[in-house]
């Protein structure tokens, strides 16, 4: 301590003094996030040496050119290294990736990889750093969400882009927020994980994964319960229904006034 | 009707025969009853035997009236179930996805009557269907009547009369909007709220005093409420009631024609087949309502959940008729380049600031308005014509009003179309900045380029139609003359068609008057610029020498026998 009660006066101490806060808030912070980023990885899967093999042969092959050799990323596709195998499971799986052409944004297409290489390619993006894993099937599992709640949290957290009824909406330059009917539970929880494209990212300590299973079930009640008023016209709400009053509408009437004031003969 | 004048009519006999008229059978015996105490002999003979012309055109009118109709009858259905309360409440009825879920009583009575109530949805849908089509008439009827030059006089103050029936229309359907208090309507609210928070000084006074505090408050759904089925809905049927009064009063315009005139009405009286007809027509109008409201869903209000200040749901849009207000909001930008275009007036309690790219949407908004309103005295002040017309414009016959009223149309369509910009978008997949810029450019180039080519067309038409009167239809047959000559045969059109054709008004460019003092004023200057680009290059109706001259031409050669009725038509012609 007297050592300490000397030097204090040194000219050298308010730097010391300063690095020591500097390296305390700095590590706090750093094993905070990595308390959620262990949270988020909780339910890693296992995967095997050979999966991650075939994993980096299936990268080499198909995502490389654009992600690096090394998934490290170039000036036309970003580092892969910490995205997680959420984020592989969603963007392969929902044949986003490989990317068709360069554009605003990348767009869904049938899957190019069957589940298995989805699988081994995820095993070698998981094996290159830590990140959000595969969601857990606890998570899933619709019977168990809360839907009126799942309704509440999209609707604060999710519809001023997708929309109300996930019929999708625009963003801007050409980039949009797409309708999420017929999206698969997995994909849409590993969407709210990784944020991909232009999403936010929606992590644990935000919405947890028990919110997340209570957004699914909105989703998929939605999807499941129908229409109840008739054909939705695309659930796009006043635009739809303006463009049917002044197309169809206006076509019976002029069709049924024309008819009433022809003369028969 | 005096005593007198009955008196003078008919004879002491005559009326006791009516008295003791005893009709042979039951029906008749009803019939009778009924009809010596309502005397709907009068009524009948009186509107009976009332002339209207014939055209599918006027028939915009009635569909607005009926889906008026159809709109209070479904809304009284309503009204039996929906509470306009915004207390709070927690949602216990059958729609699962919400059960559970704090909300106005307002949004859950409207939950129940979509799922709750046999029928309601129908209703529902039925209402919100028979609304837009309700406004969609009244506007395509209000197009029909600017476009033939029906709003002349004498009818000035009727379409006066129409014109704040449109304007009652959208108050009607922006307040119906506004009701069930789900996120969309509470949307919309929050942008009036905006827009009336805009208005300098005043403006959040008038917020205040119309939520009853600050927005939303838990008043401002009570008091639409009766706005929306008490006042507004009142007005209407006053100003409908006013609105055929005057049509009665005024007669029918008709489309010329032969033996149409000013002094006449050509058409059939409405007994009896007029009003199976249009008797019959109100079904059809119900049938049309009733398809879409059972096919198509209108307003999902359990997608867009209770309504909370925070959240924003894209595809947020108003009602069609609404739409270009929202739409002007997307146009006008809020920053040019790094310049924001609102400011701070500063002052001693810490600055006002004006809302400017707010402001600036209503100047579109009230030329359009109050253009719609005075355009009968401003076409007749340009026009410098002060005489009746019952007799209708072609819209060719008019180049001048036609071109400006359809560069209105594509100005409000602009404005309509910058409401659906994000769905233009994504469905057209093009990027939602560069659909705005485009739409700003059409905002100010488009009017004008529509005014040129709608001008130029309605020209080349009436240019055509002079072609037609004087050679005649291509027959689509050559013809061979003896000495070798090749010719392309013209059937002559018909009489019928040939006064259409020739018979309308074309008013020549009026030079500028001098006033009292001997002076020519701005205003008047102003006028005949005005008036110039109305009429200077106008085509000139066939004149009678011409229309000689042109049978002369035929291939007989010489006009051995005119047909009396063509060159009888031209002479018909006023001007």
């Amino acid at each position: 301590m007297k050592a300490l009660s000397q030097k204090r006066r040194h000219p050298l101490a308010a730097v010391a003094l300063l690095l020591l806060g500097l390296l305390l808030t700095g590590g706090l912070y750093a094993a905070a996030t990595s308390i959620n980023d262990a949270q988020a990885t909780n339910a890693a899967e296992a995967y095997s040496a050979s999966d991650v093999e075939e994993g980096e042969r299936l990268f080499v092959a198909n995502c490389a050119t654009c992600h690096g050799i090394n998934a490290e990323g170039s000036d036309a596709g970003p580092s892969l290294i910490g995205s997680g195998a959420a984020a592989v499971d969603f963007q392969v799986g929902t044949g986003r990736m490989p990317m068709q052409m360069s554009g605003p944004q990348a767009q869904k297409k049938p899957a190019q990889f069957n589940d298995e290489q989805t699988m081994q390619l995820s095993a070698y993006v998981a094996s290159l750093g830590s990140g959000p894993a595969v969601p857990d099937e606890e998570y899933l599992d619709v019977e168990q969400g809360n839907i009126a709640r799942g309704g509440e949290l999209f609707r604060i957290n999710c519809a001023m882009c997708h929309n109300a009824a996930a019929a999708g909406g625009a963003l801007t330059e050409g980039k949009y927020a797409p309708a999420l009917d017929g999206v698969e539970s997995r994909h849409i929880y590993a969407a709210m994980v990784t944020g991909p494209q232009n999403m936010p990212e929606f992590n644990d300590s935000n919405i947890p994964p028990e919110d997340k299973r209570d957004i699914i079930a909105f989703l998929k009640n939605n999807e499941s319960q129908g229409v109840p008023g008739g054909f939705s016209l695309g659930s796009l709400g006043p635009v739809s229904e303006g463009l049917l009053i002044w197309t169809l509408g206006l076509a019976l009437l002029i069709g049924s006034m024309v008819w009433l004031t022809s003369r028969s003969s | 009707m005096s005593t007198q004048s009955l008196e003078s009519k008919y004879t002491e006999e005559q009326y006791s025969e009516v008295d003791q008229y005893q009709p042979a059978t039951r029906t008749g015996r009803i019939a009778n009853y009924v009809d010596t105490r309502v005397g709907g002999t009068g009524m009948v003979r009186e509107f009976g035997r009332k002339v209207f012309p014939d055209h599918w055109t006027f028939m915009f009118g009635e569909v607005a009236l009926y889906s008026f109709v159809i709109t209070v009858i479904s809304g009284a259905f309503l009204t039996f179930w929906f509470d306009p309360s915004m207390a709070s409440t927690r949602y216990d009825g059958s729609y699962v996805p919400l059960q559970g879920v704090e909300m106005s009583t307002a949004y859950s009575t409207a939950l129940q009557l979509s799922f709750d109530v046999r029928g309601g949805l129908f209703m529902r849908q039925l209402h919100h269907w028979g609304a837009l089509m309700f406004v969609m008439a009244m506007a395509i009827h209000m197009l029909r009547v600017f476009f033939t030059g029906a709003f002349r006089k004498p009818r000035e103050l009727n379409w006066v009369v129409g014109c704040t029936l449109l304007l009652a229309g959208l108050g009607a359907g922006f307040t119906g909007y506004s009701l069930p208090d789900e996120v969309l309507s509470g949307n919309g609210l929050r942008i009036i709220d905006g827009m009336l928070k805009a208005i300098p000084m005043v403006g959040t006074y008038i917020s205040f005093f119309l939520f009853g505090g600050e927005f939303p408050g838990d008043e401002v759904i009570p008091r639409l409420y009766s706005l929306h089925i008490f006042i507004i809905p009142a007005v209407i049927l006053i100003l409908i009631a006013v609105h055929l009064f005057m049509v009665v009063t005024h007669k029918h315009t008709q489309y010329p024609g032969p033996g149409r005139t000013e002094r006449n009405v050509v058409g059939y009286p409405i007994g009896p087949v007029y009003a199976a007809k249009a008797g019959g027509f109100f079904f059809v109008v119900f049938g049309v309502l009733a398809l879409l409201a059972g096919t198509f869903q209108i307003n999902a209000l359990w997608n867009y959940g209770p309504y909370d200040p925070s959240p924003v749901q894209a595809g947020t849009q108003p009602d069609w008729y609404i739409g270009w207000f929202d739409g002007l909001l997307r146009l006008m930008p809020g920053y040019i380049g790094d310049i924001p275009l609102e400011f701070v007036i500063p002052t001693p309690w810490g600055g006002n600031s004006v809302a400017t790219p707010v402001l600036v949407t209503f100047l579109p908004i009230t030329a359009l308005l109050l253009g719609l309103f005075v355009w009968p005295w401003i076409e007749a002040w340009i026009t410098g014509d002060k005489k009746e017309h019952h007799i209708l414009d072609r819209p060719r016959n008019a180049p001048g009003r036609t071109a400006f009223g359809m560069a209105m149309m594509i100005w409000y369509f602009v404005m309509w179309a910058a409401a659906s910009s994000d769905l233009i978008a994504t469905h057209f997949s093009l990027s939602f900045n560069d659909v705005l810029i485009w739409l700003r450019v059409l905002f100010f180039a488009g009017p004008i380029l529509t005014f040129i080519i709608t001008k130029r067309i309605c020209l080349a038409l009436q240019r055509k139609d002079r072609e037609i009167v004087l050679h005649g239809n291509e027959a689509g047959v050559i013809e061979m003359l003896p000495h070798g000559e090749f010719r392309e045969k013209h059937t002559r059109v018909s009489d019928y068609e040939l006064y259409t054709l020739v018979a309308y008004e074309s008013p020549e460019v009026t030079p500028a008057r001098p006033n009292a003092k001997g002076k020519v004023g701005l205003l008047e200057k102003s006028r005949v610029r005005l008036n110039r680009t109305f009429f200077e290059d106008r085509v000139a109706p066939v004149s009678r020498e011409e229309y000689i001259e042109a049978l002369s031409h035929d291939d007989h050669g010489t006009p051995a026998e005119l047909p009396a009725g063509s060159v009888g038509a031209i002479e018909s012609r006023k001007s």
